[in-house]
């Protein structure tokens, strides 16, 4: 399960790619095979505020549905409208073409409380018993 | 009811192909089951285009034997157990006095004193108490054979092209809702061409002991029918776009089976059985609500539960809901009053608060491809 070095995670799953004051998020590999097939996603609006720890979107499964959760304050500047169409791309590409939404971060400081790769490789492998 | 930890769960002798197979184990019913394995769409597309198999073991099988057994089940049972032959299927469900539903389950004929029945994972100890309950003047013996009776479900168009290559029974002669006992890779079973997927195919019971061999080598023979492993997750999603009715969502102790579109396995006018004045004072009275398929028209996916409206009035709640794979659309069941049943019916299904623009289908949401004669 690939975890990838350069991005921050959440305890649920959310990853967060920074770039200055920018930041890209969207779901782990591991989340996306806990998951399963992704058929919906539920974006939040570009120009809306969200809140780090507060959910800020919604992907469902064929099996289940799931919040998804900030791991980062700031405001909506992009949201991945290709997965209206094509919510499998979180499947297929979760650290590329299954990006969810893109933020202006409002606190950089909320990045302190992340987890660094290797802690959340750590964290996917209890979980998985 | 016993606590699902991973520790109280039973297993079928089918859980290291499971294993090796990736199959993520959840618990269900009970048991510990696989829910997928390689993905419930590619899962339900592999039924409804080739060929798949399901391990079923934790449906239970009752036997009933004896010269009375006839009789107890005509008493136990809706549908009329005169209307089959020996070596023939009958679906039905076992009421209580009220009408409740207790069960749906098939019956299976041997002979006219030698019954099985195929009953939900879940009922299995509770069906057997309610037809040891009911059986005391018959002389009849009781028997389950759900801990050393193993089922798989191979399912989908191959299945007898599949299934002929392991079999010494001519498969074509056994018609739809019928069985044979068979040799399967030179172990004893039972063959039905039954199933919960819309699909042409059959359900297969062996003993416990032989079922891993017997899979195994199923799936050597199905390689060339890319045969696939398939989870329970798919086999909800396979039998939502039939509209079958499922035990504890559609139907339970407090439901009323004529609303649920099952009239048709309630066979009022047969001998004396168990919730026949009660079913046929609701026959008379009429049908209050009506099951119905609801198809969403925007995206989104409809669950059990989700309340369903129409211009803004709450005028129901889904019993089922899930995204159907062949239609790539969100689909459900509900309960509603018959001025809201007819196909084309606009509707609203709330979702997160959200309405979400639905219309009433006619059910099936998909046509069957059963092999009806």
């Amino acid at each position: 399960m690939e975890v990838r070095q350069d991005l921050k995670y959440t305890q649920e799953h959310e990853w967060i790619r920074v770039d200055g004051k920018k930041a890209v998020i969207g779901i782990s590999e591991f989340a996306q095979d806990q998951l399963g097939d992704i058929v919906f996603v539920e974006l939040p609006e570009v120009g809306s505020q969200v809140d780090q720890g507060s959910p800020f979107g919604v992907v469902e499964s064929v099996k289940t549905v799931s919040d998804l959760y900030a791991p980062a304050g700031g405001k909506v500047i992009s949201a991945n409208k290709d997965l209206e169409t094509n919510p499998e791309m979180i499947n297929n590409a979760p650290y590329e073409g299954g990006w969810i939404v893109e933020i202006e971060l409002s606190n950089e400081k909320d990045l302190e409380s992340l987890l660094d790769a290797d802690a959340y490789n750590e964290q996917c492998k209890n979980e998985m018993e | 009811m016993a606590q699902e930890t991973s520790s109280s769960l039973k297993t079928t002798p089918l859980i290291d192909i499971h294993k090796e197979y990736r199959g993520k184990l959840v618990p269900f019913a009970g048991w510990k089951m696989p829910i997928q394995f390689q993905g419930v769409i590619k899962e339900h597309q592999c039924v409804r285009d080739g060929v798949g198999i399901f391990d079923v073991s934790h449906m239970g099988e009752i036997e009933i034997q004896g010269p009375s057994a006839k009789s107890l089940i005509q008493k136990l049972i809706t549908n009329d157990i005169d209307s089959i032959q020996d070596n023939q299927a009958l679906y039905t469900l076992m009421c209580l006095e009220n009408g409740g539903v207790v069960d749906d389950l098939l019956v299976h004929r041997f002979s006219e004193d030698d019954y099985f029945l195929c009953v939900n994972a879940a009922n299995t100890e509770k069906d057997l108490q309610w037809i040891l309950k009911n059986s005391g003047s018959f002389d009849a013996t009781i028997r389950n054979n759900s801990q050393d009776t193993s089922q798989l479900a191979l399912q989908g168009k191959h299945s007898e092209a599949l299934l002929q290559k392991l079999c010494d029974a001519s498969l074509s002669e056994i018609r739809y809702y019928h069985f044979k006992k068979a040799k399967i890779h030179n172990f004893t079973g039972i063959i039905a061409r039954t199933g919960y997927t819309g699909e042409d195919g059959f359900e297969i019971y062996l003993d416990g002991g032989d079922a891993e061999i017997v899979l195994r080598a199923i799936l050597e023979v199905g390689k060339e029918f890319n045969l696939q492993p398939i989870g329970l997750g798919a086999r909800d999603t396979l039998r939502m776009e039939m509209g079958y009715a499922l035990y504890g969502n559609e139907i339970n102790e407090e439901s009323k089976p004529l609303e649920a579109g099952l009239g048709w396995v309630i066979k009022l006018d047969k001998q004396d059985f168990i919730g026949q004045a009660a079913l046929r004072k609701q026959k008379d009275m009429g049908s209050s609500r009506k099951l119905i398929g609801v198809r969403l028209l925007d995206r989104g996916v409809p669950r059990p539960h989700y309340r369903v409206l129409k211009n803004g009035t709450l005028i129901g709640e889904l019993t089922s809901g899930t995204f159907s794979p062949s239609l790539n659309t969100g689909i459900g069941l509900c309960y509603v009053s018959p001025e809201y049943a007819e196909p084309g019916t606009k509707l609203e299904v709330e979702i997160r608060k959200l309405s979400v623009p639905a219309e009433v289908v006619k059910l099936p949401f998909i046509p069957t491809r059963v092999k009806k004669d």
